[in-house]
């Protein structure tokens, strides 16, 4: 018998129209017990009002050997970035 | 009048601090962290709901009375609270079946209690009746999950089941106080859900393929204030520092 409970990633929304994010992770038994923990570790300052749990099993990563193919071709193509418009000061927050 | 409804609230009050108590010794010492967390979650919910009522009742004692007095300087004999609450942790399984004949309690109690003439009383029930459907639901999962997990767990859930079932008579013995305010339209009469109370800690135990008890001999005595060996101890924790350096603040 395996002696952990398995892992689970924790994606909490916290506000109405926001979208979820990830929080964190826990042992849980089973999804029941992930929501109820997730629920007890993550939002008990009433940081949320939706929760996903998904087993981290589930979560299929990039491997970070391979981050010179993925993310590396985009350094050096800034013409990629919207960087050349001048904003009008009156614009906050973009 | 006034005595009695004090004595009422004491009655709901101090099975909340007690039990807060005691869920209270397991921080930083539950089964893993998720758990710890959601138990001492519990105890602060119910330490919480304690403040309430003691903050009421020393608005009616007047006196310069404060929530911490009412807390921390009564002698055990004092307090009311039921011999369910101030059984010890033992092992999970006794943490599990000890909040769970508390919440289906607690549940029903505040339920009914939403109703009550005392605009206070009622308000308070309305507040924590979420808190107190959330450790239900809580409690109910665990009860499932080792009555229906390993046969070891199956085993001590039971065990503490049995063990526990003899302090439930007593949440539904009534005092004097409960009557005189049940006939002022303040209290509740525990009596009108003993039988929804029996139900439903049945229902859960069949679903967790445990057993329910059928033992018919109960436990009482906290309600007057005659309390089993443990009390002195949790109050010893407990009042130590108020008793040590009087009038402390954090």
């Amino acid at each position: 018998m395996k002696k952990n409970w398995p892992l689970w990633e924790v994606f909490v929304r916290s506000k109405n129209g926001l979208e979820h994010r990830h929080f964190g992770s826990l042992h849980a038994a089973d999804e029941t017990m992930a929501l109820e923990n997730a629920r007890d570790v993550y939002t008990r300052r009433s940081e949320g009002v939706s929760i996903w749990v998904v087993e981290s099993k589930h979560i299929t990563a990039s491997n970070p050997q391979d981050n010179g193919e993925l993310f590396e071709p985009a350094q050096d193509k800034v013409y990629r970035h919207p960087t050349f418009y001048k904003l009008p000061d009156e614009l906050k927050h973009m | 009048m006034r005595d009695n409804l004090i004595k009422y609230i004491l009655g709901i009050a101090d099975n909340s601090l007690i039990l807060g108590q005691r869920l209270g010794e397991l921080c930083g010492h539950g089964p893993n962290l998720e758990t710890d967390i959601a138990l001492t979650n519990i105890s602060l919910d119910l330490l919480g709901q304690t403040r309430n009522y003691y903050q009421y009742i020393a608005r009616l004692s007047g006196n310069n009375k404060t929530e911490d007095d009412i807390a921390f300087m009564r002698s055990e004999r004092e307090y009311i609270n039921v011999l369910l609450v101030e059984q010890p942790n033992d092992h999970f399984g006794y943490v599990i079946a000890r909040q769970f004949y508390y919440d289906v309690f607690h549940y029903l109690l505040m339920q009914n209690l939403q109703n009550s003439s005392d605009e206070t009383l009622a308000a308070i029930a309305k507040k924590g009746i979420k808190e107190v459907s959330y450790h239900l639901r809580f409690s109910s999962d665990w009860i499932k999950r080792l009555g229906d997990g390993t046969k070891e767990s199956h085993q001590k859930i039971q065990e503490a089941i049995d063990d526990r079932w003899v302090y439930t008579n007593e949440l539904f013995m009534k005092t004097e106080a409960d009557e005189l305010l049940i006939n002022e339209g303040v209290g509740v009469n525990v009596l009108d859900f003993k039988e929804a109370y029996y139900q439903k800690v049945s229902q859960v135990l069949e679903e967790a393929t445990l057993t329910v008890p059928d033992e018919k001999y109960y436990q009482k005595g906290g309600k007057e204030g005659i309390h089993s060996e443990h009390m002195g101890y949790i109050l010893a924790e407990l009042q130590y520092m108020q008793k040590s350096y009087p009038n402390l603040k954090w």
